[in-house]
């Protein structure tokens, strides 16, 4: 006989309401776990979206992602040239702010070149960028729909929209859109044309447009990656960066305040947690104290009593668990960061929470281990 | 009545029982002698604080006495110390208790408070069910067998105690005030029960109470008075007077 699962068929009411209680507790912990799985996995995509294998930018600068970078336009076509580089695409980055029917909208864009590495990855609907101006490709958070046209930069030429993609967020959450590498040039370095006019009556130079802030490079799979990353840094006005050096930059330095924040929150959240669960098991102990003298009076033993607040402990927190994990994946499409719960960090979650509980029973098992059977004789009916 | 000759099922030598030392001492029982023999129902009686539910206790392994020696069924389980272990198996194995108030559990219907105890001790799901059933049978309270404690009356409710204290046959019952909750008519009624339970189970019945109205339905009584012990007149009633029926 389980006497666990009787009390609390008994005080199902009392059971339902406190699990869902614990629900949106641990609910809030899954959430937490996945706005942190989703800032790393935000931080690397836009780095692996690229798909590079080294990647050029500015001497002295960690660029594109940590620092800025600015390099000529024309260091594709040098890099392009360096023996075991298969494939070089210039590309910018530049977040942007504008205003659609009188809502700001944020958004990170690139400019890449079409058929070279840095375009967009698989679309979720429409078409590539196949003219040379005013199109664009943006991920379905920017809330766009296709067709829609878009008002950006400083001469405020309309973009249309004629792809999206699905989960092309920066960390920050903003999505990311893709726009040809000459759109984005004169996003980037087009003067207003009011700044244009002063710099040209006070006589300053005529700034280039044709800059860019990374050349994205594929070696071939025949040349060793280290040789043409040495060839690479032979010039003094650039740096060369692998892949692996870029995510490391991305996730351990660029995001590493966020990412302590959240790990923060989360460490507090789950010990907010167990101190809840343990007031709530301690109470349901508390409650049962004249049935536990009576179990230890007519002979149970302590086993019995310990497997009584345990088997309710857990089944507090699994059922909270997996009830508060519906709730998130239920809204998690409505939510306004991208969540990523991976099996890994929900296992993970699942098994702090059995940790927390079997924790958290200890003060009630050491309350009822301490009930003196005599108060089965206390005179109340 | 005849001192019967078989071996007494609870015998209490030189028990003594007091809380607290020096000047705030209370002596709670005093070199208490007592022997109750198998199918005996005895009284224990007293004023309050005379150190009734105290002895009740100590027989009941609950509490610890000061001193002296306390044998049941034949085994000494203290004798100046505790001599058993696992005193809890004790009591499963061979007390069984029937409180004031019926102390069922609130969230087993009437069968399962009287199957745990025979699942605690060792009994499978289904044999301790068809015991629970079988006793619950006996004492007329059958057709309750799926009600909550909340939903029993008084009686019905002591009947169930009864039958969860009867569950592992065993060979002592202790009964603290088990009419105090009752009407007269109810009281006797279970008092009549007791006995019979003595009778045909060849049971010690120890049992504590206030109620002058069912004095003769002891073999004995015993008064308490400031922890001390005295053995009072009993009003005659005969065990054979009881109709025996077999046990389940």
């Amino acid at each position: 006989m389980n006497l666990a699962y009787r009390d609390i068929k008994h005080n199902l009411l009392r059971f339902v309401l406190t699990n869902f209680g614990l629900s949106l507790l641990l609910g809030i912990v899954i959430v937490i776990t996945g706005v942190y799985g989703g800032l790393i996995d935000d931080a690397l995509r836009q780095a692996r979206a690229a798909n590079a294998d080294l990647w050029v930018v500015q001497a002295g600068t960690n660029g594109p992602f940590a620092e800025s970078s600015r390099i000529p336009g024309d260091t594709r076509e040098l890099v392009a040239r360096v023996y075991g580089v298969e494939r070089a695409g210039a590309v910018t980055y530049q977040s942007i702010q504008t205003e659609l029917n009188g809502k700001p909208l944020r958004l990170f864009l690139i400019g890449f070149e079409h058929d070279r590495p840095g375009g967009p990855r698989k679309l979720l609907a429409g078409r590539d960028i196949v003219r040379s101006h005013y199109e664009m490709i943006v991920d379905r958070s920017a809330g766009l729909a296709l067709g829609q046209e878009v008002p950006l930069g400083t001469h405020g030429h309309k973009f249309t929209v004629v792809g999206l993609m699905r989960n092309e967020l920066t960390s920050s959450g903003d999505p990311v859109g893709y726009i040809t590498l000459h759109d984005a040039q004169e996003l980037q370095f087009e003067l207003s044309p009011a700044a244009e006019r002063r710099e040209v009556s006070r006589g300053g130079p005529v700034q280039s447009n044709d800059q860019i802030n990374a050349v994205i490079t594929k070696v071939s799979p025949y040349v060793p990656l280290n040789e043409v990353a040495t060839t690479l840094s032979r010039w003094k006005h650039l740096k060369t960066l692998t892949q692996e050096n870029q995510e490391n930059l991305l996730s351990k330095e660029v995001i590493e305040k966020s990412r302590k924040q959240q790990l923060m929150i989360m460490v507090l959240l789950i010990i907010v947690s167990a101190v809840i669960i343990a007031l709530i098991v301690y109470t349901l102990t508390m409650d049962k104290v004249r049935s536990i003298a009576t179990l230890k009076f007519v002979g149970a033993p302590d086993r019995t009593i310990v497997g009584l607040i345990v088997q309710q402990a857990l089944s507090m927190g699994i059922f909270g668990y997996f009830i508060g994990l519906t709730l998130v994946l239920i809204f998690k499409p409505y939510f306004p960061r991208r969540l990523v719960l991976d099996f890994e960090s929900i296992a993970v979650v699942f098994v702090i929470t059995v940790v927390i509980c079997l924790a958290a029973s200890t003060l009630g098992i050491r309350l009822a281990l301490k009930i003196d059977p005599a108060e089965a004789l206390a005179s109340s009916g | 009545m005849a001192e019967p000759v078989k071996p007494a099922t609870v015998r209490v030598e030189r028990l003594s029982k007091y809380f607290g030392a020096g000047t705030a001492r209370v002596n709670a029982l005093v070199d208490i002698n007592m022997d109750v023999y198998p199918g005996q129902v005895v009284g224990l009686m007293g004023p309050s604080g005379s150190g009734k539910t105290t002895l009740l206790n100590c027989i009941a392994c609950i509490l610890q006495p000061s001193s002296g020696r306390i044998t049941l069924d034949g085994e000494t389980v203290y004798d100046d110390r505790w001599l058993k272990a696992d005193l809890r198996r004790l009591r499963l194995d061979k007390i069984g208790f029937i409180f004031q108030y019926p102390n069922l559990l609130p969230f087993l219907d009437a069968t399962d408070n009287v199957a745990v105890v025979l699942q605690l001790a060792g009994l499978s799901s289904a044999a301790a069910l068809a015991r629970a059933v079988e006793l619950l049978d006996y004492l007329e309270v059958g057709h309750r067998r799926h009600a909550m404690p909340a939903q029993l009356s008084g009686g019905e409710g002591q009947r169930v105690a009864i039958a969860r204290a009867l569950a592992n046959r065993p060979r002592i019952i202790l009964a603290d005030e088990p009419t105090a909750p009752l009407d007269s008519q109810r009281a006797r009624i279970v008092m009549d029960l007791l006995r019979r339970i003595a009778v045909e189970q060849d049971a010690a019945i120890i049992c504590v109470t206030h109620d002058e109205m069912i004095l003769d339905r002891f073999d004995h009584i015993f008064r308490l008075r400031d922890g001390r012990l005295e053995i009072s007149p009993v009003p005659k009633v005969s065990s054979q007077s009881i109709e025996a029926r077999p046990s389940p």
